[in-house]
C-alpha cells in the first residue's frame, strides 16, 4: 500500500461505508479522544502538528481553535465544504470517497473545543453530496456515534449540513456563516471575529474539509508522526489539485515543499503535445500569476517558498499554463469570474470587477487599446487594500501580475 | 457612571471623546470630515462603501517589556499599517493617530468616488436629490473631475421601479450603502427590503404585500444618499432649491413630531404657495430626525378644494355665504342671548391660542366649555405628567416603561419606535394589552387581560397591593421595584371615557405608589387622539359624560374644529335640539351641515401656534404658506366674536394671545414664543451642511420647546383622585362585545384627502377571532349589518387570529360610530 493519509479510499474500496470505514481504525482516533483524553490534550496534539488551515489561508489550525473563549457558550464548528475556487476539487474527493474520515476530524474538532453542534456547510451544485453526508450522519447516530453521552462520557454532539445557493463568496467564513443564518451571503465586518462572534454570535471554528481530514490520523498517530510529512513550517501531506494544460490533471497527495517541477512532471505526465509551461496558477483563480522558469518550477510548494515567489500557495490548485496561451486571455477569463461572483457589498469589488472585466473583454476583442492596458493595471491597484473581504484583493491578482509579467501578450492584442 | 476618556489626534487636533466612539464620530465633533456614503450616526456602521478610508496610526509598544516605543525626542513612536482603515467601524483607541487630508487618503477618495460613478447615471438634472444630494457634494469636493470609464459601457437600469405605491427606486442611481435596509430592520423593526442578486446586479427589493408595508418608509428617502428613493408624493415635483422651508409640527398624533414643510410658489396655482413634502426636523427629544409616513404625506387636506372658503349662515333651510362682518355680528348677537347657555365645544387640533380666545369668550359669557373627545384622564397630567426633562432617548438600564391600553405603533408611531429603541438599549418594557401589539417581542414582560380589566390589571402592579397574582403580574412588579425611572403610557385601546379616566387614575396610582413622579424621566404619558388634547385639559378642557344632553339643553353650540354629529349618532340627535348651532371648521362637516352659522378657519400650515405634546413639551409651529383668502385663524375669529360683545381678547398675533395665556395659566408662567423658539446643538449632526451624514432631515433652528413642569415637580401636593371600580363587560345572549381601536390610517377627516395612503386605509370593517364569529355565525370577508347602540351599519368582517376571542375590535373613524366598548347585534334581514 502506497500510505495515503487522506485519500485512503484510493487503497481501500468502499471506504464510504461506515462498516468498511471502522473496519480500517475508523473512530478510533474519535474514541480515544472522548474517552482518554481531555479536550486540550486534543488542541495541544494538533497544535503540535503545526498542521495549517488547507482551505486558503494556511493558519495554524490548533492555534484558531485556542482562540475561542471559554467564557462565552456554546461553540459552533463548522465546516467549510463550499469548495468554489475553480481549479480546486480536492475537497469534493474526500466528500465523496472518504467522507468518514473528514467526519471524524470535524467531530474532533467539535470535542476539543466543546462544541455540542457542527455544521457542514455545502456549496449548492454540491446537493448530491450532501444528501450522501446526511446518509453518513444518519449512519452514525444509527452507530451510536453520534447523539447523547457519547461512549457514555457526558459528551454530546449533533452534525447538520446546509446547503449554499451557488456563491463563490459563500466559501469566505464570514458570508458562510451570514448564509447558514439564513442572510444574503456578503462577508461581515471583523472584528469581531468568528472565534468571538461567529455563528449565531457565537464562538465558532471553521475549518476547510481537508484540514479537518487531517485531525483523525494526527490523534491516532502523534504530532510527531504527522510532522515526518512536509517542511519544519509547513508540515504534512497536501492535496494538490492539478489541472490546466497537463497530460494527467487530477488530485494528488503529496508532502508539502514537493517541487512544481515534480508535480507538473513527476506526477502530472508533463504538458501535452511536450509544449512548455509558460506560468503557473498556484491558487486557482486568486493567484498571482507564476512565470515559469527554472527557479520558480524548482520551487518547493510550501506556505513560505511560494510566498517567495510573490504567489501564496492557496488552497493548492494548481493550473499549468502552456505557452499555447495568451495571458491576456486568461485574465479576462478570471477576472469575468470575480465580477460574477463578487457579492457586491463593497464599491471597490463590485465596481472595479465590473470595469476590469469591461476592459479585459475590449482588450482580448482587438477593441483596446495601449492606454486601456495602463487603465486595467490602474484599476487594479486602485481596488488593492480598499475591499473589505480578500475577493476584491484576490480579483486583482492575476491582473495585475499578468500586465507586470506578459505585458507583451495584452500589446499584441492592440490594433495599432 | 464616569465614561472613560480617551485621547487621540486627528489631523494634529488632539481630541478627547469617550471610549467606544467611532473615528468618524469623533472627526465629525471637532468639525473635521470625513466624508461617507454607508455609515450614519444613527445605525450600526457597515464598513461597505469605503469612502471614509482614512490612515490610521497607533503607539508602538515593545512586545517584550509591554513598554510603548519612543522616538528620539520622547514621543511615542507611531506605527502606521499598511492598508488605510475604514474611519466609520474603528473605533478611537488611546494615542491613536488619524490623518484624514494626506495625499494617500485623498487618492483614495478620488478612486472611491470614480468607482461608484463609473455605474451612476449622472442625471443629476432630473434627479429629486440633485441640489441636496451627498453623491454630488462630495463628488464636487473630493472626487475625479472626469471618469475614466466609457459612458457606453454603463449600466442600464430600470428607472421606475415602485417598491410600494409610496417608494419608487431608481436602480441605476443606488449605490448599495444599504442604508435604507438597514434603518428598515434595525430602526423600524420591518425588514420588508433587502438586497436580491450580488455584484453590480445587486438591487432592492421588497418582500411584502403591499409593497415596502411600513409605516416609516419615508424615512429611507431622507437617509439614502442618492435618489434612489424618492416618494411618489415629491417625486418630480420640485427641486431643492427652489423650494422655502417652514417649521411645523405633526398634527397627526401626540407625540409632536418636528416638521419642516418645503413650500414653492406655483403659476399652476394660480400663484398660490403649494406644499412639496414635508420633512422630518430634529428634535432628539421629540421625534429624532425621523416620522412616520402618515406625518409625511397626510397634509393635503391642507390643500384640498373642500376647503371652506366663507362664512355661511342658514337663511331658510339654505346655507348661504355671508360676509364676516355679518357672521360675527350675528355669531356675537346670538351668543350676547344666550349667556350662560352658551356651550363651546373644541377638539384636540385646535392650538393653545385657539382655545385661549375660546375658553375666555366662553367665560366671559358665563358658559361652559368642553372637549369633544372620548379620551379622559388629562388634567392628572398636570399634576404627574412626565417631569420637566424627559427624554425617552436616554432611556436604558435602570429605566423602565410601562405601556398599557395602547397599540403604539398604531396610535403614536414614534413613540413607539422610541420605546422599542429605549428596550433594545435595556430599559425594561412591561406591556399590558389585551391583544398582541407590535411592542410585545420587545418587551420583558407581557401582561394580557381581557378586555374591562385594564384598571384591575394596573392595580395589580402596585407592589404594596400584591395580592396572589399572575406570573406576569409578578414579573412587571419585578421590573417596576427594579428601575430608578419609570414612565407609564395610558391609551384608549378598547376603552371610552369612563375606561380611559379610571385608568389614568390607577396609572397614577401606581407611579405615586411607586414613587415615580415629579422628576424628569418619570410619569404619565397619555397617548391622546390628537395632537393638542393636551393642550385642552391644561386649558381647563375636559370631556363631558353626558355631552348629548347638554348640547340639547344649550341655547348656542358654538363648535371649532370638532365634529360630534359625524362621530356619534346621538350627539347629532342631541344637537337638533339645540338652540342655535356656530360652527367654525376646515370643512363642510357633518356637525356643520346641521350649522346655523358656518365660519371658516384657517389650516395649521397657514399661521403660527402652539400644542403641548402627550410629553407636555409645548412647540411652535410657523406659518408654510401664504393663507388662502376667506378663512381665519380660530383665535381670532374667537376675539374678533367677543369684540363685538365688548370683551378685549387678543386678535392680532397668536404669539400675543399666548403671551395672556401664559400669564393667566400658572403652569404656563413666564414662557414666551422666544423661549419656545430656542435650540442647542444636537447630536447627530444633520441638516444643509450635514447632508452626506445625518440625510436630507432638516436641523433645528427653530425651538426645541419646553416641557412643562407637573405640579408633582414644583412640589406642590398632590390629589389623588379615587380609582373607580369598572363594571365587567359582558354579553348577553344574542349580543357581542364590540370595543374601539385607534389604526394608523382611518378615515378621519384629515387623511381622507390624501389620496396615496387610500390603499392602506382600513375599511369599515370588524376584526373578530374566528372562534368568536362562530358563537356569533359571522364568517370571514362576509358584510353584514351590525347594529350598535341601535344604530345599524353595513361592515365586513375580517377574521383576526389576533384578535381576542371575547371581543370584536372595530377601528375608530372608519364610518362606524363607537365611542367605547359597546354590546353589538347581527341584524337579521328577513327575506
Ligand atoms: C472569497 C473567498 C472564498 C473562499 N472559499 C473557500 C472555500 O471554498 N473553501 C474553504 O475551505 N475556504 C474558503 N475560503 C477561506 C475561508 O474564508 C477560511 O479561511 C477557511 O475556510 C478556513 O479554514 P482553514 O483554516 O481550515 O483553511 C475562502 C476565502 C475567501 C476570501
Ligand atoms: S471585496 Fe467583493 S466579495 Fe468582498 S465584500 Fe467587497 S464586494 Fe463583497
Ligand atoms: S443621485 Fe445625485 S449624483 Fe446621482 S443623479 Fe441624482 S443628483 Fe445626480
Ligand atoms: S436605495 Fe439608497 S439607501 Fe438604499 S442602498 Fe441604494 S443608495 Fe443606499
Ligand atoms: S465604509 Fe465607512 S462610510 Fe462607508
Amino acid at each position: 500500500m502506497s500510505g495515503y493519509v487522506l485519500l485512503r479510499h484510493r487503497d481501500i474500496p468502499d471506504l464510504h461505508k461506515l462498516d468498511v470505514y471502522l473496519a480500517n481504525g475508523g473512530f478510533a482516533a474519535f474514541k480515544k479522544a472522548v474517552t482518554a483524553m481531555k479536550p486540550e490534550e486534543v488542541l495541544k496534539e494538533v497544535m503540535d502538528s503545526g498542521l495549517r488551515g488547507r482551505g486558503g489561508a494556511g493558519f495554524p489550525t490548533g492555534v484558531k481553535w485556542s482562540f475561542l473563549p471559554n467564557k462565552i457558550w456554546p461553540h459552533y464548528v463548522v465546516a467549510n465544504a463550499d469548495e468554489s475556487e475553480p481549479g480546486t476539487f480536492k475537497d469534493r474527493e474526500l466528500l465523496e470517497s472518504n467522507p468518514f474520515q473528514f467526519l471524524e476530524g470535524l467531530m474532533l474538532s467539535c470535542y476539543a473545543v466543546q462544541a455540542n453542534v457542527g455544521y457542514v456547510y455545502l456549496r449548492g451544485e454540491f446537493w448530491r453530496i450532501a444528501g450522501q453526508i446526511d446518509g453518513c450522519i444518519a449512519d452514525l447516530e444509527a452507530a451510536g456515534l453520534l447523539g447523547e453521552k457519547l461512549y457514555g462520557s457526558d459528551y454530546s454532539l449533533r452534525l447538520y449540513t446546509h446547503l449554499g445557493a451557488g456563491a463563490y463568496i459563500c466559501g469566505e467564513e464570514t458570508a458562510l456563516l451570514e448564509s447558514i443564518e439564513g442572510n444574503l451571503g456578503q462577508p461581515r465586518l471583523r472584528p469581531p471575529f468568528p472565534a468571538t462572534a461567529g455563528l449565531y454570535g457565537k464562538p465558532t471554528v471553521i475549518n476547510n474539509v481537508e484540514t479537518l481530514a487531517n485531525v483523525p490520523p494526527i490523534i491516532e498517530r502523534g504530532a510527531a508522526w504527522y510532522r515526518t510529512f512536509g517542511t519544519e513550517k509547513s508540515p504534512g501531506v497536501k492535496i494538490f489539485s492539478l489541472s490546466g494544460n497537463i497530460n494527467k490533471p487530477g488530485n494528488y497527495e503529496l508532502p508539502l515543499g514537493t517541487t512544481f517541477r515534480e508535480l507538473i512532471y513527476t506526477h502530472g505526465g508533463g504538458i501535452p503535445g511536450g509544449r512548455g509551461v509558460k506560468a503557473i496558477m498556484a491558487a486557482g483563480a486568486s493567484s498571482t500569476l507564476i512565470l515559469a522558469n527554472d527557479q520558480s518550477l524548482d520551487t518547493p510548494m510550501d506556505y513560505e517558498s511560494t510566498q517567495q515567489l510573490g504567489a501564496p500557495l492557496g488552497s493548492a490548485s494548481v493550473i499549468v499554463i502552456d505557452d499555447s496561451v495568451n495571458i491576456a486571455w486568461l485574465v479576462r477569463k478570471t477576472v469575468n469570474f470575480f465580477k460574477h461572483e463578487s457579492c457586491g457589498k463593497c464599491t471597490p469589488c463590485r465596481e472595479g470587477t465590473f470595469w476590469m472585466d469591461n476592459i479585459a473583454r475590449r482588450l482580448i476583442s482587438g477593441q483596446g487599446s495601449l492606454k486601456d492596458i495602463d487603465l486595467l493595471y490602474n484599476v487594479a491597484s486602485q481596488m488593492q487594500g480598499k475591499c473589505l473581504c480578500a475577493l476584491g484583493e484576490f480579483s486583482t491578482m492575476a491582473v495585475a501580475s499578468g500586465i507586470e509579467k506578459f505585458r507583451k501578450d495584452f500589446e499584441a492584442l492592440v490594433k495599432t | 457612571m464616569a465614561v472613560k476618556m480617551v485621547n487621540l489626534t486627528i489631523d494634529n487636533h488632539p481630541v478627547s471623546v469617550p471610549a467606544g466612539t467611532l473615528v468618524v464620530d469623533a472627526a465629525k465633533k471637532v468639525g473635521i470630515e470625513i466624508p461617507v456614503f454607508c455609515y450614519h450616526p444613527k445605525m450600526d456602521p457597515v464598513g461597505m462603501c469605503r469612502l471614509c478610508l482614512v490612515e490610521i496610526g497607533r503607539p508602538m509598544v515593545d512586545r517584550a517589556t509591554n513598554q510603548p516605543v519612543l522616538e528620539a525626542d520622547g514621543s511615542p513612536k507611531i506605527s502606521f499599517g499598511p492598508k488605510l482603515e475604514t474611519a466609520c467601524t474603528t473605533p478611537v483607541s488611546e494615542g491613536m493617530v488619524v490623518l484624514t487630508e494626506n495625499d494617500k487618503v485623498s487618492e483614495a477618495r478620488k478612486d472611491i468616488l470614480e468607482f461608484i460613478l463609473t455605474s451612476h447615471p449622472l442625471d443629476c438634472p432630473v434627479c429629486d436629490k440633485g441640489g441636496e444630494c451627498p453623491l454630488q457634494n462630495l463628488t464636487m469636493r473630493f472626487g475625479p473631475g472626469e471618469s475614466r470609464f466609457l459612458f457606453d459601457e454603463k449600466m442600464r437600469l430600470a428607472k421606475q421601479v415602485p417598491l410600494g405605491e409610496l417608494i419608487l427606486l431608481d436602480r441605476e442611481r443606488c449605490i448599495q450603502c444599504a442604508r435604507c435596509v438597514r434603518f428598515q430592520k434595525e430602526i423600524v423593526d420591518d425588514p420588508v427590503i433587502g438586497f436580491s442578486q450580488r455584484g453590480r446586479a445587486l438591487e432592492i427589493v421588497t418582500f411584502s404585500d403591499p409593497g415596502f408595508d411600513s409605516i416609516f418608509s419615508g424615512n429611507t428617502t431622507d437617509i439614502c444618499p442618492v435618489g434612489a428613493l424618492t416618494t411618489s408624493d415629491f417625486r418630480f415635483g420640485a427641486r431643492p432649491w427652489e423650494m422655502n422651508a417652514a417649521a411645523s409640527l405633526c398634527t397627526h398624533c401626540p407625540v409632536g413630531c418636528n416638521l419642516t414643510i418645503n413650500v414653492r410658489r406655483e403659476a399652476r396655482a394660480g400663484g398660490r404657495d403649494v406644499i412639496k413634502r414635508i420633512m422630518p426636523r430634529q428634535n432628539e427629544s421629540v421625534n429624532e430626525i425621523w416620522i412616520c409616513d402618515k406625518g409625511r404625506f397626510a397634509y393635503h387636506f391642507t390643500e384640498s378644494e373642500q376647503r371652506l372658503t366663507e362664512p355661511m349662515m342658514r337663511k331658510g333651510s339654505e346655507l348661504v355665504a355671508v360676509s364676516w362682518d355679518e357672521a360675527l355680528q350675528a355669531a356675537a348677537s346670538r351668543l350676547k342671548k344666550a349667556g350662560e347657555k352658551t356651550i363651546t365645544l373644541a377638539g384636540g387640533r385646535l392650538s393653545n391660542e385657539d382655545l385661549f380666545n375660546l375658553c375666555q369668550l366662553t367665560s366671559g359669557l358665563g358658559g361652559q366649555y368642553w372637549m369633544h373627545g372620548t379620551m379622559g384622564g388629562g388634567d392628572l397630567l398636570a399634576q404627574v405628567g412626565v417631569g420637566q426633562g424627559t427624554n425617552l432617548g436616554e432611556f436604558g438600564p435602570g429605566s423602565a416603561i410601562l405601556v398599557v391600553a395602547s397599540d403604539l405603533h398604531e396610535e403614536a408611531p414614534v413613540w413607539w419606535l422610541r420605546v422599542k429603541q429605549a428596550a433594545e438599549r435595556g430599559a425594561t418594557l412591561i406591556v399590558a394589552s389585551a391583544r398582541p401589539t407590535r411592542l410585545d417581542r420587545f418587551a420583558k414582560c407581557v401582561i394580557r387581560y381581557a378586555y374591562g380589566e385594564e384598571v384591575e390589571t394596573v392595580t395589580s402592579l402596585v407592589p404594596e397591593y400584591k395580592t396572589d397574582v399572575s406570573e406576569a403580574i409578578c414579573a412587571g412588579i419585578q421590573g417596576i421595584l427594579g428601575a430608578e425611572n419609570l414612565v407609564v403610557f395610558f391609551g384608549s385601546d378598547g376603552l371610552g371615557l369612563e375606561g380611559t379616566t379610571a385608568l389614568a387614575a390607577a396609572c397614577m396610582e401606581l407611579l405615586v405608589k411607586t414613587n415615580h413622579f415629579g422628576r424628569a424621566n418619570n410619569g404619565l404619558i397619555a397617548v391622546w387622539p390628537n395632537a393638542n388634547t393636551q393642550g385642552a385639559f391644561e386649558l381647563g378642557y375636559r370631556p363631558a359624560a353626558d355631552l348629548a344632553s347638554r348640547l340639547a339643553e344649550a341655547q348656542v353650540a358654538y363648535i371649532a374644529a370638532a365634529d360630534p354629529a359625524g362621530d356619534d349618532p346621538a350627539l347629532a340627535e342631541a344637537l337638533r335640539k339645540t338652540g342655535f348651532i356656530i360652527v367654525q371648521e376646515l370643512f363642510m362637516t357633518p356637525t356643520a351641515r346641521m350649522a346655523d352659522l358656518v365660519l371658516p378657519a384657517q389650516a395649521f400650515t397657514e399661521r403660527e401656534g402652539t400644542f403641548v405634546s402627550g410629553e407636555r413639551r409645548v412647540q411652535r409651529y410657523y406659518p408654510a404658506v401664504r393663507p388662502i383668502s376667506g378663512p381665519r385663524p380660530d383665535f381670532q375669529i374667537a376675539a374678533q366674536i367677543a369684540a363685538q360683545l365688548g370683551f378685549s381678547l387678543e386678535e392680532r398675533l397668536a404669539s400675543l394671545v399666548f403671551q395672556r395665556l401664559s400669564e393667566a395659566m400658572p403652569d404656563f408662567a413666564g414662557l414666551t414664543y422666544q423661549q419656545l423658539a430656542m435650540v442647542e446643538e444636537q447630536w447627530p449632526l444633520i441638516g444643509r451642511h450635514d447632508l452626506y451624514f445625518g440625510g436630507t432631515g432638516y436641523d433645528n433652528h427653530q425651538g426645541l420647546g419646553v416641557q412643562l413642569k407637573p405640579a408633582a415637580q414644583r412640589l406642590e401636593p398632590l390629589n389623588l383622585p379615587d380609582v373607580p371600580e369598572l363594571p365587567p363587560l359582558q354579553a348577553p345572549e344574542g349580543a357581542f362585545l364590540v370595543v374601539p381601536i385607534t389604526c394608523l390610517y382611518d378615515r378621519g377627516q384629515t387623511l381622507l384627502p390624501t389620496s396615496l395612503l387610500h390603499e392602506r386605509m382600513e375599511k369599515p370593517a370588524i376584526y373578530v377571532h374566528p372562534k368568536l364569529a362562530t358563537r356569533v355565525g359571522l364568517e370571514d370577508k362576509q358584510s353584514f349589518q351590525l347594529v350598535l347602540n341601535g344604530i345599524s351599519t353595513l361592515v365586513q368582517v375580517i377574521f383576526d387570529e389576533n384578535a381576542p376571542e371575547g371581543a370584536a375590535l372595530l377601528p375608530r373613524s372608519v364610518g362606524v360610530p363607537i365611542q367605547g366598548p359597546a354590546l353589538a347585534q347581527k341584524e337579521i334581514v328577513s327575506g
